[in-house]
């Protein structure tokens, strides 16, 4: 019977002489069970804990079962991880003659693990689709190499994360990761914020500046909306990918500027091109080392594993005690096509933890527009790549985008505490002073 | 007059059945008649491969008995041109004399629970 039992199972008597092994265990050892009879356990199995701190050993009678993990070198040379069960062999007078081991092999355990650690996560960018596998598999390629990276992909795709993964990754990790975006500032402060000025330069240069490109030194700068780029500094820009020093505006003298550039966009930069609103020559430079983020709707499999992390991750920091979906709920999210992505997702998983507070989320704890516009053909969504991304739909009434619905739900909180702002952060489940803040920058009135 | 340099790492009186978590060795030297010259034990700071490698390497052993031993391990001391002769259990003293004899093999047990 024991011989039909998967785990190794090896019976020994108080003098630690071998009296059975099971076949899954003569396997294990590479000994066959007549070899082992009459041999010590430990010229056996020769576990490590056998030699190091056996628990036959210890003083006294072994009264309870022990369990431990430790590892063996089979006949083959091998190494094998392992989990052993202990426990005495008793008589009919309950006296102690012999023990009893059974062996877990952990080797797929611990291949399973190491695989699915491997396949689902890249520093902090979680995925299992293949095309995210072949994403994790480039990525520490690319971050060892030092050239220029050209990241593109939707918004809300994560690729500010990839380019913060793949500076951590690369050789500069000690050094500086600048970041800019090239769409945030007028043309005049963009380039003054890239290259720098010197005093007097224009009006209101009061003193010398240094650019975000002499910040940047030894380090990567991270140019995130480069389509957005105006031409003139596309030029300033390609220079210094040429020559790689930088002329603060105004100066004569150039700085030498060690620097890695990443940049990230969500157009289409080929298309820009062919209608000349972005310089080939630049794009060339750039497009050294391309990484594309295949939005959600492409990443097969990735909408539940990233509903599962975020339910787990925000219900913890949340301090909610909301453990998964219910049903519907889950056929509406992984029908639903999320235009905005990662970004997205995430947003409507903190809307819902915010709404059901505890037990599972339903589709009532859902933003309205998931639940009510089925009219949008969702799930055949094309994206324009040159245009921005399409705005989420209309809100539906006071429950439409999330300040809306957080302010609703701070004024609820609010008229249930009978304007007592300690009971009604309670109820939010927030600190007294993230309530403060959000009735100021909601501009409530909780007098 | 051709001497032979053989390590056994030890667990008390027997042969280590770990030549990694072993902290004691038994250093033997026999000559082409089988007669052992010098048998002694040298007593290590702890348990380790590596260490014992290295002593094994720079004693010019020509031979490792021990129990059970790491592929890799056993890797690098072939090719550092050290025989091994592994999975063997039994008294030290006794499976030095079967080597010196020229009767050892991989995977011998000659402990006396076998022998009997």
């Amino acid at each position: 019977m024991l011989d039909a039992l998967p785990w190794g199972v090896i019976i020994f008597d108080i003098q630690r002489r071998t009296l059975f092994c099971n076949q899954a265990l003569s396997t294990l050892i590479g000994l066959s069970a007549d070899a082992a009879k009459g041999l010590r356990c430990y010229n056996v199995l020769r576990c490590r804990a056998c030699l190091s701190d056996c628990p036959t050993e210890k003083p006294g009678p072994m009264t309870t079962p022990v369990t431990f993990e430790t590892d063996l070198i089979n006949r083959d040379r091998k190494r094998v991880p392992l989990r052993v069960t202990l426990a005495p062999l008793l008589d009919l007078r309950q006296q102690q003659i012999g023990f009893i081991e059974t062996i877990e092999d952990l080797r797929p355990l611990m291949e399973l693990g190491a695989k699915s650690a491997q396949a689902y996560r890249f520093s902090n960018i979680l995925g299992q689709s293949v095309q995210m596998v072949k994403l994790f598999r480039i990525v520490p390629v690319i971050a060892q190499s030092d050239s220029s990276v050209l990241i593109t992909g939707e918004t809300g795709t994560g690729k500010d994360m990839l380019a913060d993964t793949l500076h951590q990754e690369s050789d500069r990790s000690k050094g500086p990761f600048v970041k800019i975006n090239c769409g945030a500032l007028p043309e005049t402060l963009l380039e003054s914020e890239l290259f720098g000025h010197t005093k007097g330069a224009f009006t209101g240069a009061v003193e010398n500046k240094q650019g975000r490109f002499h910040l940047a030194h030894n380090g990567t700068l991270y140019l995130t909306e480069i389509g957005d780029l105006p031409l003139t500094l596309q030029v300033k820009l390609l220079t210094f990918l040429d020559d790689k020093v930088v002329y603060p505006l105004g100066g004569t003298k150039g700085f030498a500027a060690n620097v890695r550039i990443v940049a990230a966009t969500h157009r289409n930069l080929e298309q820009m091109v062919r209608e000349g609103r972005f310089r080939q020559d630049l794009f060339f430079r750039l497009n050294v080392m391309r990484l594309h983020i295949p939005p959600l709707r492409e990443r097969e499999g990735d909408v539940r594993l990233l509903l599962d992390y975020f339910v787990n991750h925000l219900s913890q920091k949340l301090n909610r005690s909301v453990s998964g979906y219910t049903g519907k709920a889950l056929q509406l999210l992984l029908a639903y096509a999320y235009p905005g992505n990662v970004r997205e997702l995430r947003n409507i998983v903190e809307y819902a933890v915010n709404v059901c507070q505890e037990g599972r989320i339903a589709p009532k704890h859902l933003p309205a527009y998931l639940t009510e516009d089925r009219a949008q053909p969702l799930v055949e969504f094309i994206p324009e790549p040159l245009r921005p991304p399409p705005p989420h739909p209309e809100p539906q009434g006071v429950k439409g985008t999330w300040p809306t619905v957080e302010k609703q739900m701070i004024l609820d909180a609010l008229i249930k505490a009978k304007g007592n702002r300690m009971k009604a952060s309670q109820a939010l489940g927030w600190a007294r002073s993230t309530l403060w803040r959000k009735i100021k920058l909601y501009g409530i009135d909780a007098s | 007059m051709t001497t032979r340099k053989v390590f056994i790492p030890l667990h008390g009186e027997e042969v280590a059945p770990r030549f990694d978590l072993a902290t004691e060795v038994l250093m033997g030297e026999c000559d082409a008649e089988g007669r052992i010259l010098i048998e002694k034990v040298l007593l290590l700071p702890g348990p380790s491969a590596e260490r014992l490698c290295h002593m094994a390497i720079s004693e010019r052993v020509q031979a490792v008995i021990c129990g059970g031993i790491d592929q890799e391990v056993y890797d690098y001391l072939t090719w550092k041109r050290v025989e091994v002769i592994d999975n063997v259990i039994g008294p030290a003293s006794f499976v030095l004399r079967h080597y010196a004899a020229g009767r050892l093999h991989t995977g011998d047990i000659l402990s006396s629970a076998k022998r009997s």
